[in-house]
């Protein structure tokens, strides 16, 4: 099929952290040495933000780097944090342990990561960066030679069955000289790269977690600007790895979290409902009374670290932030992680760039130049937290201690990682998870939280989550493992329904708030999360 | 003939509007704002009578903050020639809308004004009604099909019921319903092209408009949650309470 | 100073939705009403019995004939000298002419109220109806459309006003009516009716929806549908109530076999009243409704229609 094509020096995928800092980062080095370079950056999300979804406590030290007179310029870091608390839930009580030193967040912000991007987009905009909010890019473009040449967005318009609608608009073809891919976790091209440029072979699988956010007004009264508190233990057993956060940010609003491991065993877990579950312990429920749920998301997040860190490279492109997986998960942060490597990896691509014009050329330095800078540091020292969790939470908690503070992360091995979607039972061999019924004050159900996240797709289109074999979700999930789809899915896009005593798998493709669990969970690696039309998904304000 | 659009930045239609706790408005930090769905409309339809060769120029306005540019500049993507921005940080009223329009009219002396039938965030339905009265022309609103002849406006408007059909004398105001058409998607090479397009800057005062609000908002609340009634037995108790206590049939 | 309503009519009945706007005109002081038409003294008979009004003006005149608001706004300028208040219904024909009215009396118009707070001071929704705004309007002539689901409709008859006739004005000769294609069918739109039957995933299949639209034909009302109907494919999309399809606000909004997604809620919940029929008594949609039946669909609807045949 004949597209039209655009020519750029860098396209980026995704305009999250790290490709906006990438950008960013492009454009001064461009500057400063006096060098047109055309930079653009493709979104999938409505606008800038629309997609993005974290906690969040914010570690300035990338955005120090980069943009070092953030505070005149207006960045929304505006929530100094002031206090730590690190809590061990039981049923009925909280404990307050001792916060792990990872966990000191002195000096750092609560921020809505959605207006940090916001502000970084404008802060690209204003260095002459092309943001194009409401594309998605939904294919790679290859040269003859077998090195990237590209994206191309996805079409428009065409209808459920997959013909050309009365609007159909075709992709376009974004040819750059390098493609920097920055889709945050589990991309969806990426996914395709790391097949096609073996980027994963001699490392970890890639292990993720599931964090599930929502935003509260709450009372004055229930409000301390600054504070972050995080708990471990219940609502989950100790074989699952689990954890909440809450931040108090600016004008009463509360950001409430919880984070799963995507690889707990038993399909009758609902990471919604234990979401939902964790909100109602004693020391917590007071936070929310009188208050109001004003939003709700759900993003899964790499958790595998160090040894989970792919090829960066490849024949005319790279992978920079959480696609690629740096996320500290001991400290929770991720975000000046995938900034760094946007920036880094700029810093290469522009040199390989100012040298000269082959195409298809590798950014062999970039990976160098991170090995160099503290993110590699600090992720090696690191490595060995999540692995340990292998043998429960206690241990778990003993082994960090021992880590970090005796071994200072130098410790002669390095744990690995199995991946996550082989880590159900069959149903046979759990039980049922009996979750409280939704009050609608402090807890809800899942449809009415997908309200809150804005989430649309137009609905005359082909459904984005694709069955690479259709009989699967009966004949495998449903039958050995309940449906986990179900539970797992935080946005009720999964439902098996029977029809004249027939089951079958509905999928409420609409709802999907692009979080990618399915993609990662599904015990046959069956569902393939593709984009959907450019614009569709969730719209978060303020998240 | 030249067509002159009105374009509205309003919160997008996917998101859901609340009150602020303190009742004294609707809170929209950082929340998503798009081009009012009806005004895409609007500019569509005008692009269509352009593209059929019944318009030589499409002029898109828009009223208040600088950010309204953006509202412009996704006009020009469509397809309009050029945009104004009125441009105000004061609240801007239906009518005080509709007289900035006017003068605009007069200036530009477009033969057809076309604007979406209502925005999706304060509702009035007011604004293309009230230009047409200021400027004493024909109104066509909730339109749903429009027949442009060389004096004269063929118009069939959704009415409670069905459709029906006026011929309005040009010049002539209409408004867009949802049925006019599907706003096409806008291409990424056309959204570089209307960065050059030409935008142009005017404030209320340079229109000699006084925009000064007529109406004050006491009080922004959400909506009571509704109560759940009663359970009836059966179908005769439910026919009983529908004949006689709700008496709605 | 009193109110004075724009009647709603087809020049032969007088729609009730003009009760509702003299419901809401009550609350304000003495009430009249103006029939602008053509060979419409039998709707003017018809006004001068509704309950509450003072007095009729009848304009009759050939240019009155469909409401044209090029016409009918210049006559209502006329007349409003002696108003605080004009009125009309929230309908097609209302929102038509109103704010014209509005433009050339160089005043607000305040749409869509559902409650009247003081003389002044009025409640309406905005937002989709996500939010109520209290607006107080400056202006000397407060120019309002009515919501009708805010207002219950005052008694058609019981009343015993003058009627007097008014000179009509001249025909502005902007616009002219060239016809009017009513849908044809029994079945009103969704859009516009004022009882919608809608059915949900509990329907089952696209065949089992007859039933719903039997329910609906025998209540003359409209048929509607839950997203999780039209996306199994029982019915077309434009049957969609919610968040996602149409936002309705009819008198009578009957759901059958519908859950009561928030997404489903968010385009119905402005109804007058609701009635749930489920088999699942902790349906959601038994929250919101004002009549809920617990049982089989099946069974119950066959047995409504024959209830309601009787």
């Amino acid at each position: 099929m004949e597209r039209e094509a655009m020519e750029f020096d860098v396209v980026i995928v995704g305009g999250g952290p790290a490709g906006l800092a990438a950008a960013i980062r492009l454009k001064q080095l461009a500057t400063e040495h006096g060098h047109e370079l055309s930079v653009c950056v493709l979104e999938k999300g409505s606008e800038i933000g629309a997609h993005t979804l974290s906690g969040a406590v914010f570690e300035p030290r990338a955005l120090d780097e980069l943009l070092p007179d953030w505070k005149t310029l207006g960045a929304p870091l505006n929530t100094p944090v002031t206090e730590d608390r690190f809590l061990f839930l039981t049923e009925k009580r909280a404990f307050r342990l001792p916060t792990p030193p990872p966990m000191h967040n002195h000096g750092n912000y609560i921020v809505s990561l959605g207006n940090v991007c916001r502000w970084l987009a404008q802060q690209a905009e204003a260095l002459g960066v092309d943001i194009y909010p409401g594309f998605a890019a939904a294919e790679v473009l290859y040269h003859p030679d077998g090195s990237v040449k590209g994206v191309a967005t996805g079409d428009m318009g065409r209808t459920k069955a997959g013909e050309e609608g009365a609007n159909f608009a075709p992709g376009m073809e974004l040819h750059a000289r390098q493609t920097i891919f920055a889709e945050g976790c589990r991309g969806s091209l990426t996914k395709t790269l790391f097949e096609r440029f073996q980027l994963r072979s001699g490392v970890d699988p890639q292990v993720y977690g599931i964090g599930i956010k929502e935003l509260w007004e709450v009372k004055p009264d229930q409000h301390l600007e600054g504070l972050v508190s995080h708990t471990i233990g219940w609502p989950v057993d100790q074989a699952t790895y689990g954890g909440s956060f809450l931040y108090h940010l600016e004008n009463n609003l509360v950001a409430v979290g919880y984070v799963l491991g995507l690889n707990y065993s038993n399909p009758y877990l609902s990471p919604f409902d234990e979401m939902q579950r964790f909100k109602t312990h004693p020391a917590i429920r007071e936070t929310f009374s009188g208050g109001r749920r004003v939003s709700y998301g759900a993003r899964a997040i790499s958790a595998g670290g160090f040894q989970s860190i792919p090829k960066l490279t490849f024949p005319g492109g790279m992978l920079v932030g959480d696609t690629a997986g740096f996320l500290n998960l001991p400290k929770i942060k991720g975000s000046h992680t995938a900034m760094k490597s946007g920036m880094t990896a700029a810093e290469a691509v522009f040199e390989l760039l100012r040298v000269d014009d082959k195409i298809g050329r590798e950014a062999v330095d970039y990976p160098h130049r991170l090995k160099n800078s503290w993110l590699w540091d600090e992720l090696y020292r690191v490595r060995n937290i999540k692995p340990a969790f292998h043998w429960g939470l206690w241990v778990a908690l003993g082994y960090g201690a021992l880590d970090t503070l005796v071994l200072r992360g130098k410790a002669p091995w390095t744990f690995r990682h199995t991946p996550d979607h082989t880590s159900l039972k069959p149903a046979a061999q759990c039980k049922p998870i009996d979750y409280p019924k939704p009050d609608g004050q402090l807890t809800f159900d899942k449809l009415s939280s997908v309200f809150l996240s804005n989430t649309n797709h137009e609905e005359n289109q082909p459904c984005h989550l694709t069955l690479k074999d259709a009989g699967v979700p009966v004949r495998l999930n449903l039958a050995v493992y309940a449906g986990p789809e179900q539970r797992y899915c935080p946005a009720g896009v999964y439902e098996f329904v029977e029809e004249s005593g027939q089951q079958s798998l509905r999928i409420n493709a609409q709802n999907c708030v692009h979080c990618k669990t399915c993609d990662i969970k599904d015990p046959s690696q069956n569902i393939d999360w593709v984009t959907p039309e450019g614009g569709g998904g969730p719209n978060y304000p303020n998240m | 003939m030249k067509i002159l659009v009105a374009v509205k930045r309003a919160i997008d239609y996917n998101v859901k509007a609340r009150p602020k706790s303190d009742g004294s408005g609707v809170e929209l930090a950082n929340v998503k704002m798009s081009m009012n769905p009806f005004d895409e409309i609007a500019i569509e339809e005008a692009i269509r009578l352009q593209e059929a060769g019944k318009a030589q120029e499409i002029l898109a306005v828009s009223i208040g903050s600088a950010q309204c540019q953006e509202t412009l500049r996704t006009a020009m993507a469509m397809g309009a020639d050029r945009g104004i921005l009125v441009q105000t940080d004061e609240e801007v009223q239906p009518l005080a809308v509709a007289k900035l329009l006017q003068a605009l009219v007069n200036k530009e002396q477009p033969g057809l004004v076309i604007l979406g039938k209502q925005a999706i965030d304060d509702d009035s339905n007011q604004t293309g009604q009230m230009l047409a009265g200021l400027l004493g022309w024909a109104q066509g609103t909730f339109a749903a099909k429009l027949d442009v002849q060389s004096e004269t406006l063929e118009v069939k408007r959704e009415v409670d019921g069905g459709l029906q059909t006026l011929s309005l004398k040009l010049p002539a105001v209409v408004t867009a319903d949802l049925r006019l058409n599907e706003p096409r998607y806008v291409k990424l090479p056309n959204i570089m092209k209307a960065k050059k397009k030409p935008l142009d800057i005017v404030t209320p005062s340079e229109l000699g408009v006084d925009i000064s609000p007529r109406l004050k908002l006491v009080k922004a609340a959400e909506p009571a949650a509704r109560a759940g009634g009663v359970k009836v037995a059966d179908v005769q108790e439910l026919v009983a309470k529908l004949r006689n206590e709700a008496k709605v049939i | 100073m009193g109110a004075l309503v724009i009647a709603e009519h087809n020049n032969v009945m007088l729609n009730i939705a003009t009760l509702n706007a003299v419901a809401a005109a009550s609350k304000l002081g003495s009430v009249d009403i103006l029939v602008a038409g053509h060979e419409c003294q039998a709707v003017a008979d018809a006004a001068a019995q509704v309950m509450g009004v003072s007095k009729v003006l009848l304009a009759d005149a050939g240019h009155y004939a469909h409401g044209l608001a090029e016409n009918l706004a210049p006559l209502v300028v006329q007349l409003a000298a002696g108003y605080s208040h004009l009125l009309v219904a929230a309908t097609s024909n209302g929102k038509n002419v109103m704010p014209r009215i509005a433009a050339l009396l160089d005043v607000a118009q305040l749409s869509d109220i559902i409650s009247v707070v003081s003389e002044d001071t009025f409640v309406r929704p905005i937002y989709a109806g996500n939010v109520l705004a209290t607006v107080q309007s400056i202006d000397r002539v407060k120019a309002i459309t009515v919501r009708t689901t805010g207002f219950d409709p005052v008694a058609a008859t019981g009343g015993s006003a003058a009627i007097e006739k008014v000179p009509p004005g001249p025909d502005a000769g902007l616009s002219s009516f060239k016809g009017e294609e009513l849908t044809k069918s029994s079945r009103p739109e969704l859009a516009a009716a004022d009882i919608i039957v809608s059915g949900g995933r509990g329907v089952g299949s696209a065949e089992n929806f007859a039933i719903i639209e039997k329910l609906a034909d025998t209540l003359g009302a409209a048929v509607g549908a839950s997203r999780a109907a039209v996306d199994a494919g029982y019915v077309p999309n434009d049957y969609q109530v919610g968040q996602t399809g149409k936002v309705v606000a009819p008198q009578l909004y009957v759901a059958v076999g519908i859950s009561g997604a928030i997404q489903h809620l968010a385009g119905m919940k402005d109804s007058k009243v609701i009635v749930a029929i489920n088999k699942d008594e902790e349906a959601p949609i038994f929250q919101v409704a004002d009549y809920g039946l617990v049982g089989d669909l099946f069974k119950e609807v066959p047995a409504l229609i024959d209830a309601l045949s009787k």
